[in-house]
């Protein structure tokens, strides 16, 4: 599977391409470049798959592939490669990357449309599909950082695209030094692990790992917290929702269906020595998931923002994902790791593919509703549905599937989350069942405050919306068929936690106690936001303001992060540090350049030009010399 | 007291004399007289040695040759303001003492050291000094041990540029 | 009788009275007859200690050969120099000739 390379090669060669010559190509033609590339790469990616899981099991799993893999940096025992993995979960990712990177591409046509730095765009793009493609088909940890953090760049580069917006600016800063953060945990993660099981591998089965066994906890919770910070895990989501600034194809490709989901991926690549050598530190990765699910569900239920609202329930999502993975736990008898045991692996992954579609969705579909009205407030919607009918249905059929309806996707993902989660302690299980409801309430808020309620008038008098150009709907289209095919993939055939084929089979006490919290929140979102004028939401506002205040300033963690940088951080380890770096530092050199210009002032006047002068000068140090020697 | 010695008396007489006489002299037309008493007295300082051909050079190129050189290039140049121009004083004498000063130094180091050289005598051709014009040019013209033709190619050469250049940087544009 | 040191004086005079000269003359040829002063110095130097210490060789004769041979390449290329500062300036004077400053 040689060709695999092309899949890396393709989006590589794009990227310098079209941000080499930027502008001298037009922009049509930078787009028709990236979303060729794209193609391409989309078409290998599935013909890769196809190849990959057509082939013949051995012992009941699908084979590892490597098709390459080259030293890169040797260093004594360890040694850094570079190269192409392929097994059923990178090959999964190729699939969700090349899909949603392609149709953001084609959406960008359409969005972009007009906009100053349309080449630079796809170039980014590119770069940033490129990157995520090398970081799932890593074969060691440390390439996968490496791609880890040419993502955090991409993404930096287009949370920034509008760089003449300071909000914009200074959400991209935001986001990269957030996660940037997290990164220096997972850094110094690796290197523990590098350290003690001699490896940067993910070949598991080498006696390092047993020998190393004892550091393997710190080293997986150090490299936990570098995924918490890419996947916006409480209490570093601080990111996600500034970051909406960035373009909206971009939020949907990097902030909701790909990038953010690394942390996950990287939980998942590593599920082996978790499962075997860190069990209890799974507990982490539980309650941080369910905080955090909880967390940003309640927030979402407030923003009036709509990409915020999609924002925080991505991170509630993802923590859906996260909870999922911890909740496997080892086998009871035999194999370590147990198909049934560890349900929760697979529930994950299948979610991470079935939300990637439908979160894609919901994030082109607002995209489409902000081409339209000019505006991320729902307050500036109401009562869309009439102008913009293909948005309308495929969003409601997203909500419907990130509720857990069924027959849509993501009914099937987020019961087997839950089922697991029932699986491993019924707290969390019900916490996680009552932030599903939570999850389908806020989205029909969303989904009521945008298509339905009191049309803004005065807004829409001097602009009508309209729906969006096939180039904007055609991926809509094409999402909304995978959204509603997704959830009968026999999932758990190409992807489980051995490796060996597992049927899904629904729990049906699980399953319905699910829909029916889903019937039931929807029913309420209806009750409460579906009419033109809401009474009880006021009602309910004006009995809880302080609730609600707290809630819409995110309870107040960003403010904490505030205080504690600017106050605590800046005032006494940084203004110190500069004070110092300005005058000691910088004035030990300004008194060096200080004392050669007064130097050579007090001395150019030996400079005369005049020959008998220098001959003076000249003999006197030879009388000198010769004194010197004859003493 | 032979002749050899008042020879050289009378020849280091004239020699330091006219050094100090060429620097001092206020006109340069003399001054370039008195740099040529001074090559002539150094040519006869050579045959006094015994280096009748060095000191037979000596008299062709310097005081045949560059003397006359001076000569032409002050009548060029120089014309109506023949006089050399004042200098001060102070400078004079400060450049005069610390010469003296250095000139002192020097002969003290001469006599300080104990040189093992034996006095000069009348040349012959006997002296192992002696040195025929014949092999003079086989030395100055021979590759091997104690042969000079590098050095004397080189100083070819570098009359020729002398000579190029001279005309380049001379010539009327 | 004529001892080594005695030719050494005056070739130490000649040099200090070049040296003197090229301090204390303003023309530029004066300066360049001091310079032939000091050279002619150096070449009684290489044939004294030639014949007085070292009969048996010539390196002192054959040096002092070409020290003239150098002087008169070195005359008359400066002497090109003055004449053509000359045409330009109409002096020739060091203190006018300053522009080797810059």
């Amino acid at each position: 599977m040689e060709y695999t390379l092309f899949i890396l090669l393709l989006p590589l060669c794009s990227f310098l391409l079209l941000g080499l010559l930027d502008s001298k190509i037009s922009k049509t033609a930078a787009g028709i470049i990236g979303t060729m590339s794209l193609g391409a790469v989309t078409l290998l990616s599935y013909f890769t798959a196809f190849e990959y899981f057509t082939a013949d099991r051995v012992n009941g799993v699908f084979e590892k592939v490597v098709p390459y893999n080259i030293t890169w940096l040797p260093l004594g025992d360890l040694h850094f490669d570079m190269g192409i993995l392929l097994d059923p979960i990178s090959v999964m990712m190729l699939i969700v990357i090349s899909t949603v990177s392609l149709m953001v591409h084609i959406y960008s046509f359409g969005y972009m449309k007009g906009e100053r730095g349309f080449q630079r765009y796809y170039a980014f793009l590119s770069l940033f599909t490129m990157s995520m493609l090398g970081l799932v088909v890593a074969t060691n940890i440390f390439q996968m950082y490496l791609f880890w953090e040419l993502v955090g760049v991409s993404s930096y580069l287009l949370i920034g695209f509008y760089y003449t917006t300071p909000a914009a600016i200074a959400a991209s800063k935001k986001a990269f030094i957030v996660t940037r953060f997290a990164d220096m945990f997972f850094l110094v993660g690796i290197l523990i692990y590098g350290y003690y099981c001699k490896s940067f591998g993910f070949d598991f089965n080498a006696e390092g790992f047993a020998a190393g066994a004892f550091m393997l906890p710190t080293a997986l919770v150090l490299m936990f917290i570098g995924g918490a910070g890419k996947s916006a895990m409480f209490p570093l989501h601080i990111w996600l929702p500034d970051a909406m600034e960035g373009p909206t194809p971009v939020s949907a490709l990097i902030h909701a269906a790909t990038m953010v989901v690394a942390g996950v991926f990287q939980i998942a690549r590593l599920f082996p020595l978790w499962i075997q050598y860190a069990p209890e530190a799974m507990t982490i990765v539980v309650w941080v998931g369910v905080i955090t699910a909880f967390y940003a569900a309640a927030v979402a239920c407030v923003q009036s923002d709509i990409k915020r609202v999609l924002a925080f329930s991505t991170i509630s999502q993802i923590a859906f994902m996260m909870v999922a993975l911890g909740v496997c736990l080892p086998g009871e008898h035999g194999a370590v790791i147990d198909n049934h045991a560890s349900l929760g692996y697979m529930a994950s992954m299948f979610h991470l593919f079935t939300h990637a579609m439908f979160k894609a969705l919901l994030f082109l579909g607002a995209g489409c509703i902000i081409h339209a009205v000019h505006s991320n407030e729902m307050s500036a919607m109401g009562g869309l549905r009439k102008y913009m009918p293909i948005t309308h249905i495929t969003f409601l059929i997203a909500c419907l599937a990130i509720a857990g309806i069924p027959p849509f996707s993501g009914f099937f993902s987020k019961d087997e989350i839950l089922t697991a989660c029932m699986h491993y302690s019924p707290v969390v299980g019900w916490i996680m069942t009552g932030v599903a409801a939570m999850t389908a309430f806020y989205m029909f808020r969303l989904y009521f405050g945008i298509f339905w309620g009191t049309e803004n008038k005065e807004l829409h008098a001097h602009h009508t919306p309209h729906e969006a150009p096939l180039a904007m709907t055609l991926p809509l289209m094409v999402l909304t068929c995978i959204t509603l095919v997704a959830g009968f993939i026999p999932f758990g055939h190409f992807v489980s936690a051995s490796g060996e084929a597992y049927d899904i089979h629904l729990d049906w006490t699980v399953a319905a106690t699910s829909i029916v919290v889903a019937v039931v929140s929807i029913a309420l979102a209806t009750y409460i936001y579906a009419g033109s004028r809401q009474p009880v939401a006021e009602k309910l506002h004006d009995a809880y303001p302080r609730l609600h205040r707290w809630a819409f300033k995110r309870f107040y963690l960003d403010e904490v992060y505030q205080f504690v940088t600017h106050r605590i951080i800046f005032a006494y380890i940084s203004r110190p540090i500069a004070w110092f770096d300005r005058n000691v530092v910088d004035g030990f050199f300004n008194f060096l350049a200080w004392g050669t210009h007064k130097l050579s002032h007090a001395i150019r006047g030996l400079q005369s030009g005049s020959v008998q002068l220098y001959a003076q000068v000249f003999l006197l140090g030879i009388l000198v010399i010769i004194l010197i020697l004859i003493m | 007291m032979d002749s050899h010695n008042i020879m050289f008396v009378i020849l280091a007489v004239i020699i330091m004399l006219s050094s100090i006489a060429t620097v001092v002299s206020k006109s340069i037309i003399r001054a370039a007289t008195y740099l040529l008493f001074v090559l002539l007295g150094t040519a006869g300082l050579y045959f006094l040695m015994g280096y009748s051909f060095l000191g037979a050079v000596q008299i062709m190129v310097y005081a045949g040759g560059i003397i006359v050189l001076y000569v032409f290039s002050i009548l060029l140049t120089s014309g109506q303001q023949e006089k050399l121009n004042r200098v001060y004083l102070m400078k004079k004498v400060a450049v005069g003492m610390s010469c003296l000063a250095g000139l002192a130094v020097f002969i003290a180091m001469f006599f300080k050291q104990q040189f093992l050289a034996a006095a000069l005598s009348a040349p012959s051709e006997s002296d192992a000094s002696f040195l025929s014009i014949e092999e003079i040019g086989k030395q100055m013209l021979s590759t091997g041990e104690g042969g000079y033709l590098l050095p004397f190619e080189a100083v070819s050469i570098l009359l020729l540029a002398c000579i190029v250049g001279g005309l380049i940087i001379a010539r009327k544009r | 009788m004529i001892q080594l040191e005695y030719l050494l004086i005056i070739s130490a005079v000649m040099l200090f009275a070049g040296i003197y000269g090229f301090f204390t003359r303003k023309s530029t040829l004066a300066m360049l007859l001091s310079i032939e002063l000091m050279l002619n110095a150096a070449d009684i130097n290489f044939a004294v200690f030639n014949r007085m210490l070292f009969p048996e060789g010539h390196e002192g004769y054959f040096f002092a050969i070409f020290g003239i041979a150098i002087a008169a390449a070195e005359s008359a290329i400066a002497i090109a120099i003055m004449i053509n500062i000359y045409r330009m300036l109409k002096n020739i004077s060091v203190d006018e000739l300053k522009k080797m400053k810059w």
